[in-house]
């Protein structure tokens, strides 16, 4: 089996076929620590871990702090409103502070796409994971994604994974899209002309659909995206109505897709707008299990960067 | 054929075949039940790899002796080894399946070659995690000696004096059965 050899996890864009095929094994024997009363291994004691939220996360960071903690790792958790950002600290100079009290691991959201690139060439020596930067990455929610799907189907190759929503400003859907078009899915796209970003399916095996009815047509999985007010400006759509009225999922337009097909949402979910109430608690429903697999799936990409570069 | 540790080395050595494996796994069957006067409360947990391949073993044959099946496990001990923050790209975890509580348990740990001890203790560590057992026993094919930790075997299949830089492997078949041991200079 292919080593990790990396000391950050920044972009599935930089990992490849066999790294992601890793850290989803590690996830999956990591789920036995989660089902046992003694919910703990010795494995990261000692390491220290400061999960820097630069964005609001309850998920993503909360996982991420569990995650941690279950590998006996000591974490830390800073938010933008209790920082020094609040009193104009630059990221380089809060890196370099940080950086003095010698954690192992950085665990970043920020709003820059890129960002973690930057404070990784200020952090030697310490590893840097991306829990979501700017419209860049969300590689957790990617492996955490691809796992959950590899759990229904046992494979990744050959499946038809249709995402729909607002592309342009989801990390979780360029993460899907590296992750799962190396692992031989076939993604569908769609969403409304201006949030669907140009060249989008020279990103790979990738189709860009002119409606959802087409993308979801006998989908294995239907993955709906958040619309994300906070990012973007007021003229993407006119209304929530009339956005769900043409891309939002509901019982009706879902029995296109496959008669098992799972459906999948990142989180949190606007009910009502991009997915009916029906669909969030209906059976195809996967996004409990999703959260679940979250934790796994970071417990896995904390052990693997702590391990060796061997270079 | 395959089996647990490096196969570089070049001169091999047979110490046990096929029919002395079987012998040994049989004597330790009996010693298992002879000690815990039958299978009440026995459990066997065999160690990855190759423990696990014979902790299966020894629950068919005590079956066959007892008529009463012993729960057999397995545990992966990658988590908690005394090695992990080395500088080497940490190793794919194993699966660790022990779908019973070990709460008052007889747990009969199971390993194909003790060393150092080092694996052992790990196991143990993870045992205690899964519930506080009874008593733990350890059941080993091969002691080759070398050990840095306070640990003893309850049933050794065969004692084998070695030199610190020789392997012992014990290697296995396509489905998992126990070939052959081989001491490798």
């Amino acid at each position: 089996m292919a080593e990790f050899k990396h000391k950050d996890i920044i972009a599935l864009r930089d990992l490849t076929k066999e790294e992601m095929e890793l850290l989803l094994s590690t996830a999956e024997s990591m789920r036995e620590i989660n089902s046992r009363d003694i919910k703990k291994v010795p494995t990261l004691r000692g390491k220290t871990i400061i999960n820097l939220f630069y964005e609001a996360s309850t998920r993503t960071r909360t996982s991420f702090e569990i995650a941690g903690k279950r590998l006996s790792a000591d974490t830390v958790n800073i938010t933008t409103s209790s920082s020094s950002t609040t009193k104009g600290e630059t990221l380089a100079d809060t890196a370099l502070n940080l950086l003095a009290m010698k954690p192992d691991i950085i665990v970043m959201r920020h709003s820059v796409s890129g960002s973690h690139y930057f404070l990784s060439s200020k952090m030697p020596g310490c590893s840097i994971i991306n829990a979501g930067d700017g419209t860049h990455e969300h590689p957790s929610q990617g492996l955490l994604d691809m796992l959950t799907i590899k759990d229904r189907f046992g494979r990744l190759d050959g499946l038809k994974v249709a995402i729909v929503g607002d592309i342009t400003h989801s990390r979780v859907a360029r993460s899907n899209i590296q992750g799962l078009t190396k692992m031989g899915s076939s993604l569908f796209l769609a969403g409304p002309p201006t949030m669907m970003p140009p060249g989008a399916e020279r990103l790979g095996n990738v189709t860009v659909c002119g409606s959802m009815q087409e993308a979801i047509q006998d989908a294995d999985v239907v993955m709906m995206l958040r619309i994300q007010q906070e990012r973007q400006g007021k003229t993407l759509m006119p209304n929530a109505r009339e956005y769900s009225r043409y891309f939002g999922l509901n019982p009706q337009n879902l029995k296109l897709a496959k008669p098992d097909a799972m459906v999948m949402h990142p989180g949190p979910i606007n009910r009502g707008v991009e997915m009916s109430s029906y669909v969030v608690d209906g059976g195809q429903s996967h996004i409990l299990k999703q959260v679940e697999n979250g934790v796994a799936v970071r417990m896995a990409m904390l052990y693997h960067v702590c391990g060796g570069e061997l270079e | 054929m395959h089996g647990r540790g490096d196969l570089m080395a070049n001169e091999k050595t047979v110490i046990m075949d096929n029919s002395g494996i079987k012998r040994a796994v049989t004597r330790i069957s009996h010693e298992i039940l002879e000690r815990n006067k039958g299978l009440a409360d026995v459990v066997l947990i065999g160690i990855r790899s190759g423990g696990a391949f014979l902790a299966e073993e020894i629950g068919r044959v005590t079956e066959v002796i007892e008529g009463v099946k012993a729960p057999v496990g397995a545990v992966d001990i990658t988590l908690y080894r005394d090695d992990v923050s080395g500088h080497l790209p940490h190793q794919a975890v194993g699966k660790t399946d022990i779908p019973f509580s070990l709460e008052g348990k007889r747990v009969v740990l199971v390993d194909d070659v003790l060393f150092t001890g080092r694996t052992i203790r790990a196991a143990m560590d993870a045992m205690m995690d899964h519930g506080r057992p009874a008593c733990i026993q350890l059941a080993v094919l091969i002691d080759r000696g070398h050990r840095e930790l306070p640990i003893r075997a309850d049933f050794v299949g065969r004692n084998v004096p070695t030199s610190i830089k020789e392997n012992v492997a014990v290697l296995f078949d396509d489905r998992n059965q126990p070939v052959e041991v081989v001491l490798e200079k």
